[in-house]
């Protein structure tokens, strides 16, 4: 039985439509990322999963019961959630343990019991020797901690989490990221964390849902949102990749100079006479010095070297096909160095190639 | 909102169709009842005084017909004109004496390595909570004419008989009220001093110039802004000072505004032609501030990088036992030798006989305490008023702080507005227009505790107000919503998380209204009646009598009483708790 549905989402301030239209089903136990641009909703969104908002169209249900529509809106205290906040919303007056123990004592379970279960939580988020810190003391990471604890504690029916590590130095981001992961693994609590970070999304979540401009893009599991994307939105704002515009005839997608067969591609290709647009990742091409061993349905190109821009786990280049207007952005490891200028071979992968709508 | 689950398991049929007044009547929380009752508070203490007070000055006394006689009688005489003159140039030169002691002393505070700026810090705070009055008082035991301490001593040295220096003129007062309000300018200024980086001097430096031109073509012009803001409240703090200008100028026949409006409320008191007489105060105050708000408003002048930066305090070599020796003279001037001569005739038989042990007595503070009949009323009356006076000044602007803050109710900004209001009243103004409102009948409240309460509560209103909104803003809203969501209601969040959180800066904000409050002359002088007379009342009605003896013990009292509040205060709020600049 689904958990957490949003159907119809929609709230306007004014004629402005902050969430336009967004349903989303979230499965027992499931993890879903909201991915995004700023802008684009997906806070709000989250606000309004917590009660914070109240939404001016379509509604929130939990296992059936209607949580949030227009009008009628249960407040946030009696929805059994528990979110962690931008600012991790810390309580400067309370140690580490009254922070964790806040949720539980509200809960007005007995006192014993509170105290086993801050011991417990504590220990997993490998905050114990701090319990009777207080928050002024703590590191910014030990700060993440206890909100996590703190969120987590309670058993809520749905964790929510608003983009909690974008106050974090980078290496400490990635460390939290797979703690978060960690903690969700070991509870299986039904989760929805909002974020513009898309390798943090990617890292923690079961499925990634990218909003746009209010709207959910596409909803998918992450491998699938960067292999398979459904939109030009999706394609560009996930990794980087090539737009390319074809048209389909007699089974093949005419391109700039060359043609694909569209049965080779990965998804099916839409049956159309309109022109439409393809996505190939820079990973999914090759450079050759020579012709390579040509393998059926990898289309071989000549093509030209007009930039370069080393990464350090990889080079950036920039590839020219001869007879065609494109400029390729094409990813090479680290010991393959073509000078800019040089004449080389490029390879297509149709299998990592997709079409978007 | 306690209902809400009931209507959710509602058929949304049903639902549908619950008229919109219904719904609406289901959305007047507390809080909007809570917004009706402020505004209700606001409008009798803050709108009504001030619009009666524009309303009598347009009728004739006894019948309340309309007339234009009392501005007649105002600017008919040119006694009266020669006193808005003098206010206004008593204004200029105490802001200009004020400009001189504090911006030198800011700049060494927040720029310089000179020593002794715990020193300093603590002279610029004794000049700001020591009562204007007594400074007053001190200067006319230092520089009266005849029997000062400084012209006895001039002339011991000298020879000379004429005085070297004379309070009573016009300059000593200037003087005097700038030795008091200067503080004012240090806060503006230093705070606008620790806003620029060292970097910005750097580049100066980098590109050629010297410590001087990069101070005067870089630092100063950026707290430029902040010294003009400084200028304009001295200025205006000064024309709308009664005390001072009471005690000093009245002897010395400089007839002023807030003296002239003194004189209209003796009997037989005429309320009108004093309301139509202090309209200019009120025009100029607001005027003014519109006139600081402008230019603090315009871009390019504010340099608030916030941090990026280091602070390099610049080496002054020798210079800076100059500066230090500066800055001790003006503490000397402002409190240490008015205070010293304060204590030495509290404990004199006769003030003018000097430190000796014959001359020697505690009989001026057994008099107020034991003998007076007022005295000690007094006291009484200043606690539980300025008590009083703070508590509701500090719950209404918490609640209006807190409305406006988390947006609990549409046009909460409108109950901001009128909570700063008072800001552009002067005291003495705030107080005309509560005597015309609220002390005749069918209000009939003069004579009684309430309108001095309620009067200081409408003055100190912005104070506690300003103090207020900063605390409930630094409450991060994710704060109350980490509470919300794990179970805690609305009011539950308030006691648990919110309260704790903003219970320092509150207590902090009531002291400060309560030390204000404690002093307050200008507003106190026109509303207290026989029984209700506070300790700065009483203070002038000595001042009147001239037993300076006497006046200095209970000027000492009232310090005491200050000076253990301000401890307090510190150890609850922190250091400069009274000097934040907000």
């Amino acid at each position: 039985m689904p958990r957490l549905t949003l159907k119809g989402l929609g709230k306007a301030y004014g004629p402005l439509k902050v969430v336009d239209n967004v349903d989303l089903t979230l499965e027992e136990g499931e993890f879903v990322s909201l991915l995004g641009p700023s802008g684009c909703g997906k806070t709000t969104t989250l606000r309004m999963i917590a009660g914070f908002i109240e939404p001016t169209e379509g509604s929130i249900t939990m296992n059936g019961e209607v949580l949030s529509a227009p009008g009628a809106v249960l407040p946030p205290e009696r929805r059994r959630m528990s979110m962690i906040f931008q600012s991790y919303a810390i309580w400067p007056n309370m140690t580490v343990a009254e922070n964790v123990g806040f949720g539980l004592k509200l809960q007005k379970l007995p006192g014993a019991e509170v105290k086993a279960r801050i011991g417990r939580i504590l220990e997993v988020v490998k905050m114990s020797h701090l319990a009777d810190r207080y928050p002024a003391e703590l590191s910014g990471g030990q700060q993440q901690r206890v909100a996590l604890a703190r969120a987590i504690v309670v058993q809520p029916s749905v964790l929510l989490l608003d983009e909690p590590l974008s106050n974090l130095d980078a290496n400490l981001r990635e460390e939290m990221r797979f703690e978060i992961r960690r903690l969700h693994d070991e509870f299986r609590i039904t989760t929805v964390y909002v974020t513009h970070d898309q390798a943090e999304a990617m890292a923690t979540a079961d499925r990634i849902a990218v909003m746009n401009a209010g709207r959910i893009e596409q909803v998918d599991a992450p491998h699938l949102i960067y292999t398979r994307p459904r939109t030009r939105f999706v394609a560009a704002f996930i990794g980087r990749t090539n737009l390319l515009e074809g048209r389909l005839a007699n089974g093949e997608i005419g391109l700039d100079g060359f043609a694909l067969r569209a049965a080779q591609l990965g998804g099916a290709v839409p049956d159309s006479a309109r022109p439409i647009l393809l996505s190939v990742r820079p990973q999914s091409m090759a450079l050759h010095r020579t012709p390579p061993v040509a393998r059926e349905g990898h289309p071989l190109l000549p093509a030209t070297v007009s930039q370069r821009t080393y990464l350090g786990e990889s080079w950036d280049y920039v590839v020219r096909p001869q007879e065609s207007g494109l400029q390729l952005r094409v990813t090479a490891p680290p010991l393959q160095v073509h000078e800019v200028g040089e004449k080389v071979w490029l390879e297509f992968d149709p299998q990592q190639i997709a079409v978007v709508n | 909102m306690t209902d809400s689950a009931a209507i959710l398991a509602k058929p949304a049929a049903l639902e549908a169709r619950r008229s919109g007044l219904l719904r609406r009547l289901r959305y007047l929380e507390p809080s909007n009842l809570l917004w009706v009752l402020l505004v209700a508070a606001l409008l009798f203490l803050v709108a009504v005084p001030i619009g009666k007070l524009l309303i009598v000055s347009f009728e004739e006394q006894g019948t309340g017909a309309f007339t234009l006689s009392n501005y007649a009688t105002a600017y008919g005489r040119a006694r009266y004109l020669e006193a808005l003159g003098n206010s206004l140039m008593l204004g200029a030169l105490s802001s200009l004496f004020s400009v001189v002691f504090a911006v030198p002393m800011a700049w060494a505070v927040s720029r310089t390595d000179m020593p002794g700026k715990g020193f300093t810090w603590a002279m610029v705070m004794g000049a700001f909570i020591m009562p204007p009055y007594l400074g007053a008082v001190g200067w006319i035991l230092l520089a009266g004419p005849n029997s000062g301490f400084l012209n006895q001593a001039w002339s011991w040295l000298t020879g000379i008989e004429a005085p070297l220096v004379n309070v009573y003129s016009f300059t000593g007062l200037a003087l005097v009220i700038a030795l008091h309000s200067f503080p004012l300018i240090f806060i503006f200024v230093k705070s606008a001093l620790d806003l620029i980086s060292s970097e910005m001097e750097d580049a100066a430096n980098i590109l050629g110039a010297g410590t001087l031109t990069a101070m005067r073509k870089v630092t100063l012009p950026l707290v430029w802004p902040a010294v003009l803001g400084g200028i304009i409240v001295v200025f205006l703090e000064t024309v709308a000072l009664f005390g001072t200008p009471a005690i000093i100028g009245i002897p010395a026949r400089i007839n002023v505004v807030t003296t002239q409006l003194w004189q209209f409320f003796e009997y037989p008191v005429r309320v009108e032609v004093a309301a139509a007489y202090a309209m200019p105060l009120l025009l100029i105050t607001i005027g003014m501030i519109a006139v600081q708000k402008l230019l603090l408003a315009r871009k390019g002048f504010v340099s608030q990088t916030g941090k990026g930066g280091e602070r390099r305090p610049i080496r002054l070599g020798g210079w800076r036992w100059a500066l230090l020796g500066y800055c001790v003279f003006v503490g000397a001037l402002s409190v240490l030798m008015p205070l010293a001569v304060l204590l030495q005739a509290s404990f004199a038989k006769a003030w003018g006989r000097g430190l000796s042990f014959s001359n020697l007595t505690l009989d001026n503070y057994a008099y107020l305490l034991f003998r007076h009949e007022m005295a000690l009323t007094s006291i009484w009356n200043t606690l539980w008023f300025s008590a009083a006076a703070a508590t509701a000044a500090v719950i209404i602007a918490v609640l209006v702080a807190y409305i406006v803050a988390r947006r609990l109710v549409p046009f909460g900004s409108a109950l901001g507005f009128l909570a700063m209001a008072p800001f552009v009243i002067p005291g003495i103004v705030m107080a005309i227009g509560f005597y015309a409102a609220y002390a005749a009948p069918p209000v009939a409240l003069y004579g009684t505790a309430l309108i001095i309460i309620l009067a200081f509560t409408a003055r100190f209103l912005p104070i506690a107000f300003a103090n207020s909104s900063a605390a409930v803003r630094a409450v991060h809203p994710e704060m109350e919503e980490a509470s919300r969501i794990l179970g805690g209601g609305r009011l539950l969040t308030i006691r648990r998380i919110t309260a704790p959180l903003i219970s320092r800066s509150l207590i902090g904000g009531w002291l400060i209204v309560f030390i204000v409050a404690s002093r307050e002359l200008s507003a106190a002088v026109f509303l207290v009646g026989p029984r209700t007379r506070t300790m700065a009342v009483l203070l002038y009605d000595l001042s009147e009598a001239g037993n300076f003896e006497v006046l200095a013990a209970f000027g000492g009292l009232l310090l005491a009483i200050t000076l253990v509040l301000v401890a307090i205060g510190m150890k609850l709020a922190g250091r400069d708790f009274m000097l934040r600049r907000n």
